[in-house]
């Protein structure tokens, strides 16, 4: 082994500590944990899966936390789109000014919102619904995918448009079948970081959800509280968690080092 | 046939497109000739319909077509920068007009095919354009404006960003390559050997307005204006001023002749360097004589900087001719081709 790559590896190392005893963690019973310290599950156990995917309680909350975030990641990709192609394109009164205080929109940590959210969703009805917590959270990610894709966007040089126009092209057409396939790469990325918000969020899901749409977040701490500390649980469900990012990462790994390139990510 | 009537072009308060009158005829080659900035792609996009016009109108084979969208336009555009859809393959790129217009698929080969072969194609049909060299790539481009019907094809400097050995190639296919397909062409250059290459019809543009419009030998032989005589001139034109008095012009370092009718008063002369030579040829040349300050020999040409009274001349002429830089030597020019400017730089005589 050569001497340069020892840091990177000891780099990596402690990078992966966290997860390697969350994912240990996740196959010891709760007592062993609690004993005391052991590098691997003395006794390797699938209780605390096998609890997971059977009781409802537990399974409904991925459930609820994927469709929640599946609508919020569609609405706020198919909302920036057009934004995001107009700040791209056109100048207008106050256009930089307007793409500034939608990243302000960022700025402002969730808390802020929670109760106005939480008012407001009672009195129209919306409360502890996919629709409530998809739609708290586009105000964060529709800032976000307009700030990425335009970068995406601008790429894209203006004569591709007129050329398509040239040939024919109406406004809808070209832009589903000419501009979408050439800025993919920017869907996908700003997809990746919606969905990603949107999946670790907790105190907006948690404050504007009861019982049916109750997220993952949600259940791990309320059982939490109610049983006892089941660590062997605990940790079981949040291996379960990352496992959704993990996947997403791995479908846009080539575009987000292309969007790092961009500077926009 | 496109005509333009009083179009403008304006960007917030600035003017791009002064008001510009031009008719263009079907089958024609025309070239819109002009420095960086002066406003051939304004004028093109106008046309084009991609930029909104701020007064006057455009018509299209008597149809007015200044609301129309480009869509609706029926024609082609070929851009500098080298534009296709890179993720098509070469053929759908080609085709990419004719599935819009919603044509039959057997004609739509069978015309994607014949383009493809015009310009060299065939081997890269199944290709993506970034797979292909620059030249290719814009030949991508113009076989897709050849292969759609088009009332009128626009190219904007599509040799521009092409080397050397390629861009001759092409120059001297594309007048047949549009010939007999029924369109208006424009041709966009800042590259006045272009337009003489070329042919066909030259629309002169400077600052925003078409400064003279005809064909191109015309605009060689008898340029409106000393903008337009400065154009095709390589070295550049020789500019001299001039008093007249009783039709009789005379240098301010010496030299005089006869000149056609015009009133008395000051005067701009220009005549093209290959006029000015170090030799005789007939008993009408005006000798001037003029201190050698730069010589250079080009191939079968020899030419002279001299400077005679307050003015620089350039001489252009065949053969190896023995100057001496430093030295005075007689230069002949034949006033049959000299233009006369006034001092507004409008064509007198």
């Amino acid at each position: 082994m050569k001497k340069r790559s020892i840091i990177p590896i000891l780099y990596i190392a402690f990078l992966m500590l966290p997860i390697y005893w969350l994912v240990a963690m996740s196959f010891k019973t709760t007592n062993e944990i609690l004993s005391g310290f052991s590098l691997f599950p003395q006794t390797f156990t699938l209780e605390n899966y096998i609890t997971i995917f059977t009781d409802p309680t537990w399974y409904w909350g991925y459930i609820n936390s994927i469709i929640y975030v599946t609508i919020n990641t569609v609405l706020s990709v198919c909302v920036a789109l057009p934004a995001a192609y107009a700040f791209s394109r056109y100048r207008f009164l106050g256009d930089k000014q307007l793409f500034f205080w939608l990243l302000t929109n960022r700025m402002a940590p969730a808390a802020v919102f929670a109760l106005p959210f939480f008012q407001l969703y009672s009195s129209i009805h919306l409360f502890d619904t996919y629709l409530a917590v998809a739609l708290a959270h586009t105000l964060f990610n529709v800032p976000l995918a307009v700030w990425i894709l335009e970068g995406f966007m601008r790429g894209i040089p203006k004569e591709l448009d007129e050329t398509a126009y040239v040939d024919g092209y109406s406004f809808p057409r070209f832009f589903v079948t000419i501009f979408l396939p050439n800025i993919k790469a920017g869907v996908g990325v700003a997809a990746f970081f919606c969905f990603m918000f949107s999946w670790v969020e907790m105190l907006l899901a948690k404050t504007l959800t009861a019982v049916e749409a109750k997220p993952i977040a949600a259940v791990m701490t309320r059982t939490a509280s109610s049983a006892g500390y089941e660590l062997g649980l605990l940790a079981a469900a949040g291996t379960l968690t990352i496992i959704p990012g993990a996947i997403v990462i791995w479908f846009v790994r080539n575009y987000i080092a292309r969007g790092f390139a961009m500077g926009r990510v | 046939m496109i005509e333009l009537q009083d179009a403008t072009k304006r960007v917030g308060n600035v003017i791009h497109i002064k008001p510009t009158s031009l008719t263009l005829q079907t089958g024609h080659f025309n070239v819109l000739l002009g420095a960086t900035g002066s406003g051939k792609t304004s004028l093109i996009k106008m046309m084009a319909g991609l930029d909104p016009i701020a007064s006057g109108k455009v018509f299209m084979d008597g149809q007015d077509v200044t609301r129309l969208n480009t869509q609706k336009r029926q024609i082609s555009l070929v851009h500098q920068f080298f534009v296709n859809y890179p993720h098509m393959t070469v053929f759908d790129n080609i085709a990419s007009p004719l599935r819009v217009a919603g044509m039959a698929k057997s004609e739509i080969e069978g015309r994607v095919e014949e383009a493809a072969d015009l310009l060299q194609l065939r081997p890269m049909l199944h290709r993506r354009p970034h797979e292909l060299s620059g030249g290719q790539q814009q030949r991508t481009a113009l076989a897709r404006a050849i292969a759609k019907e088009s009332r009128a094809v626009f190219l904007d400097e599509p040799l521009a960003n092409l080397d050397y050995k390629l861009r001759e190639e092409l120059r001297e296919q594309l007048p047949d390559l549009f010939a007999g397909r029924g369109a208006v062409v424009v041709y966009a250059t800042s590259e006045p050997e272009e337009a003489l290459l070329l042919g066909g019809y030259t629309a002169l543009m400077e600052d925003g307005r078409v400064t003279q419009f005809g064909p191109t030998a015309d605009i060689y032989r008898n340029p409106e204006n000393l903008a337009a005589a400065r154009v095709f001139s390589d070295p550049p034109i020789n500019v001299a001023r001039i008093t007249v008095s009783g039709a009789q012009a005379q240098l301010a370092g010496g030299g005089g002749w006869t000149v056609p009718e015009m009133a008395d008063g000051e005067y701009m002369v220009a005549v093209r360097p290959h006029r000015v030579t170090p030799t005789r040829t007939s008993d009408a040349d005006v000798e001037l004589t003029g201190r050698v300050i730069v010589t250079e020999l080009s191939g079968s040409d020899s030419s002279a900087h001299f400077r005679h009274g307050a003015d620089d001349w350039v001489s252009l002429a065949a053969g190896v001719h023995p100057y001496q830089v430093g030295e005075d030597h007689s230069f002949y020019m034949n006033p049959a081709h000299c233009r006369y400017f006034g001092q507004d730089g409008q064509r007198v005589a």
